[in-house]
């Protein structure tokens, strides 16, 4: 049997690219793939922790997690389109107004 | 032993995808990797034994969501290139020393720290019981968990009313 902490350092480094490439990219559908990511890196850590710990409600706690995270990326990509309709634009760079 | 080669290369193939979402340059390369990583992800909840949490997630995820993603691709354009140049001239390099501290500190917790990845987890073999059938999941739903079950429900409800209420526009003309 694999070590479950290997399972949560593979985790890790998902979530860090995640993270790295929410900072870097600039358009904003591929920052919201990477809180995707990272949403499904810390899925990974609580199936691996739950099954470490003989628990079932880690999957219970995933199963909650899919379905806020559907339900947050159905808004999140109705915004963008909002966003795009009034600016011609997804890049988070050119929205810039509240600027101080 | 299977277990341990399924693993390897589903985490492979998850941190490519996952490389390939921050790295290509077109949206619709990223949307096919991060499809990569889900389904990876998806194998490792299998070898995990969450059978149900798996389902759920190519079927949601890999299914649905990206579907959506896809869309909204095709739909504002992939043909639009991002500026390489940054707005915030220190951004990139603090991203960086950033990524570079995360890794050696990992790292040197993972090979020298000598720490338990799962405290209060005993080290001794873990009897299979947590075995994720709908069945078994479906028990702690809907006993301890009935009411955020129901609160789920009211979330995907009032998501789709904001989605609808977000996208929904009268053209001035009409």
């Amino acid at each position: 049997m694999v070590d479950p902490g290997l399972y949560m350092a593979v985790a890790a480094v998902l979530f860090l690219i995640g993270a790295l490439g929410m900072l870097v990219r600039k358009n904003a559908l591929v920052m919201f793939m990477c809180i995707e990511l990272m949403l499904n890196a810390v899925n990974l850590t609580l199936i691996s922790a739950g099954r470490a710990m003989n628990d079932l409600n880690g999957q219970v706690a995933v199963f909650f997690i899919l379905v806020v995270a559907a339900a947050e990326v159905v808004v999140g990509l109705a915004i963008i389109v909002a966003i795009f309709r009034r600016r011609s634009t997804a890049s988070v760079d050119e929205l810039n107004e509240m600027r101080g | 032993m299977v277990e341990a080669l399924i693993f390897v290369l589903m985490a492979l193939a998850a941190i490519a995808g996952a490389l390939t979402v921050v790295l290509a340059r077109n949206p619709v390369h990223s949307a096919l990797g991060l499809l990569a990583t889900l389904f990876s992800v998806a194998v490792l909840y299998v070898v995990q034994l969450a059978h149900f949490v798996a389902a759920v997630q190519v079927i949601v995820y890999a299914g649905a969501v990206m579907t959506l993603f896809l869309f909204v691709i095709m739909l504002i354009g992939v043909d639009i290139e991002e500026t390489r140049e940054e707005s915030l001239p220190w951004q990139r390099p603090v991203v960086i020393g950033l990524a570079a501290v995360i890794v050696l500190f990992a790292g040197g917790m993972t090979l020298f720290g000598n720490f338990d990845w799962v405290p209060g987890a005993s080290n001794a073999i873990i009897p299979e019981t947590t075995s994720g059938t709908i069945q078994a999941i479906a028990e702690p739903l809907f006993t301890d968990w009935v009411l955020a079950f129901e609160a789920t429900a009211l979330l995907l409800t009032i998501a789709a009313a904001g989605a609808i209420a977000l996208a929904h526009y009268r053209r001035k003309d009409l």
